[in-house]
């Protein structure tokens, strides 16, 4: 058995651990289920369903501020068309990265932390894994249950806006190119680097309660970064989008090369300080 | 109980300090386990006997001084030290949401046994099998206690750390403990066992240290330690009329007599003067209730190293 497997036990146990909590699965699957599902369904439903043109060509019009580029995605729709696509393609994008790293944050936050306070950090201090494998295996386990909710959402958001706004502007168009760069290559540095922070956290704290305090007030500005950088990405250049996301992914790994650092096994047993 | 032979030493302690900020946990502790042997860590709370622990796994890294186990550094080469390790925490460190099957395969995959993993045969030694596929949070404390002992020893651990395994037991449970730490010894693995229950140490341990402010205040082998504090056999010896009894200061063989309104402790030069002793009793018309051999306790020697310091 290789050294990633040790990693992938460890993940897998604290997934499996998750499962057996459905007080706490259950509010995130909701939060996802309000931003994947039901917010743009509603909101979606009534631009392409009401029948006040009215309200509609107001909506549209103000999408004279988007630029160019994107002006010129939705140019030719009717009112409705044109205000369906914009939310659907750019106003909802953001939520991509809200949900995955809300979950993902309440995940992490727990995972080291949890270890000391039920006293399971003796157990895991006198194994053989070693803390890089510790610190990889609970990353993985905070990183799956926010992205892969992500990605189970995204499809679902994709499925109701291609239902929904697809009749207006002639038939299925989403997810768009600029989706697919969204989804798989700026969310997931974006989700590292903000688990990278908070699985320090997690490590150094002496309670889950400090530990969740602690990461939603260093989250939060990471979480406005990257809502204007995911908005950026759709609204400029793929190229911009690319370069965003590579410059995250080096800031994801010396983020994570460093949060390694802070696992060690005095920490897990609860003796050493607790400092930020 | 086997008894301590010249073998290899399988953990050695020198000079070990580990502080935590201004807590001082280990001060100045230095010990010998032998291979196949059973060393009792003796001490009250806060004595250092769990940071002892932690510090031969390599769970903490000591300040100072030199830790060896199997021959390896457990700070440069604590995988593989670990990986022969079985550790009973004094707390069980278990998982409340899993099942005890899944703990135990946890524990499995974490020291590679793959799916042959004796997870059943385990449970079973310690009559939790029926309560594998339940939820752990469930278990009584004995319960806990008796899959922590599964699941360290599911790899065959050649040395097993026990820190305060028998604390809030019921009988039985405290009994599979203090079994298996017996099958350990038989089988050539070496145990130590922290405690500061002076009873369930007596008649396992083929080494006794005890600590105090982190460090050893004596070690050895409890006959020989009992022998350093009380190089003469004693007898206690009780009557009717206790103050009858007094007469035994005077008597030849009595090297020390004591009697605090109960039966009198006798310290003799020789067992076999006890029948000279109860005849001259006997003849003065001291009507004897009761003659026994006392044989010092691990909770005497305790008291005694408290009470009269190192000798």
């Amino acid at each position: 058995m290789s050294r990633r497997s040790r990693t992938w036990v460890i993940a897998r146990t604290e997934l499996r651990q998750l499962r057996q909590s459905p007080d706490f699965w259950l509010p995130m699957l909701i939060l996802a289920g309000l931003f994947f599902v039901v917010i743009p369904t509603i909101l979606l439903f009534a631009i392409t369903h009401v029948h006040n043109d009215a309200v509609v060509a107001r909506v549209a019009t103000t999408l004279d501020v988007l630029p160019p580029r994107a002006k010129a995605a939705i140019h030719g729709f009717s009112p409705a068309g044109r205000t369906s696509y914009a939310l659907a393609v750019y106003l909802f994008a953001p939520l991509a990265v809200i949900v995955p790293m809300t979950i993902s944050t309440a995940v992490g936050a727990n995972a080291l932390v949890g270890e000391k306070e039920r006293g399971t950090g003796e157990f895991l201090a006198h194994s053989p894994a070693t803390e890089r494998e510790i610190y990889l295996g609970k990353l993985l386990a905070s990183l799956l249950p926010g992205y892969l909710t992500t990605i189970l959402g995204f499809g679902i958001y994709s499925l109701i806006v291609n239902l929904i706004v697809g009749p207006q502007v002639g038939g299925w168009f989403f997810p768009t190119s600029d989706w697919w760069i969204l989804m798989f290559w700026v969310v997931p540095p974006f989700l590292a680097i903000t688990l990278s922070v908070v699985l320090r956290l997690s490590a150094r704290v002496r309670s889950g309660a400090a530990a969740q305090q602690a990461s939603g007030l260093v989250t939060l500005p990471l979480i406005i970064i990257a809502y204007a950088q995911s908005s950026g990405v759709l609204l400029g250049a793929g190229s911009t989008a690319i370069a965003l996301g590579a410059v995250a992914w080096l800031a994801a790994i010396w983020g994570l090369m460093r949060g390694a650092g802070a696992v060690t096994r005095a920490r897990l047993l609860g003796v050493e300080g607790a400092t930020l | 109980m086997q008894s301590v032979v010249a073998g290899d030493v399988v953990v050695r302690l020198e000079h070990v300090r580990r502080a935590f900020g201004q807590v001082v946990g280990l001060s100045d502790l230095t010990l010998e386990a032998l291979k196949g042997s059973v060393t009792v860590l003796l001490g009250p709370n806060g004595s250092g006997k769990t940071t002892a622990v932690r510090t031969i796994t390599g769970a903490l890294r000591p300040d100072g001084g030199r830790v060896e186990v199997f021959g390896l550094d457990p700070d440069a080469e604590g995988e593989s030290v670990r990986r022969r390790c079985g550790v009973v925490s004094a707390k069980p460190a278990l998982y409340d949401r899993l099942s005890g099957r899944d703990n135990l395969r946890y524990a499995a995959d974490l020291w590679r046994l793959g799916d042959d993993a004796p997870v059943d045969a385990s449970a079973a030694r310690f009559g939790i099998e029926d309560a594998l596929d339940l939820r752990v949070g469930g278990y009584s404390t004995g319960m806990k206690t008796r899959l922590a002992l599964a699941r360290a020893i599911l790899h065959d651990p050649d040395l097993l750390l026990l820190d305060e395994p028998t604390s809030g037991l019921d009988p039985e449970s405290s009994h599979a403990v203090l079994g298996l730490i017996d099958e350990m010894a038989a089988d050539g693995k070496t145990v130590v066992m922290c405690t500061h229950l002076l009873l369930e140490a007596e008649g396992l341990a083929d080494q006794v240290v005890m600590l105090q402010d982190g460090r050893d205040l004596i070690s050895g082998a409890p006959e020989a330690l009992v022998a350093r504090y009380w190089p003469n056999p004693r007898v206690m010896v009780d009557a009717e009329d206790r103050s009858a009894l007094d007469v035994l200061a005077t008597m030849d063989g009595v090297v020390a007599y004591e009697r605090n309104g109960s039966a009198a402790a006798v310290e003799l030069d020789d067992l076999k003067r006890v029948p000279d002793l109860v005849a001259r009793l006997a003849a003065d018309g001291v009507r004897l209730t009761r003659v026994v051999p006392h044989e010092p306790t691990l909770e005497d020697l305790y008291f005694a190293v408290r009470d009269r310091g190192v000798e």
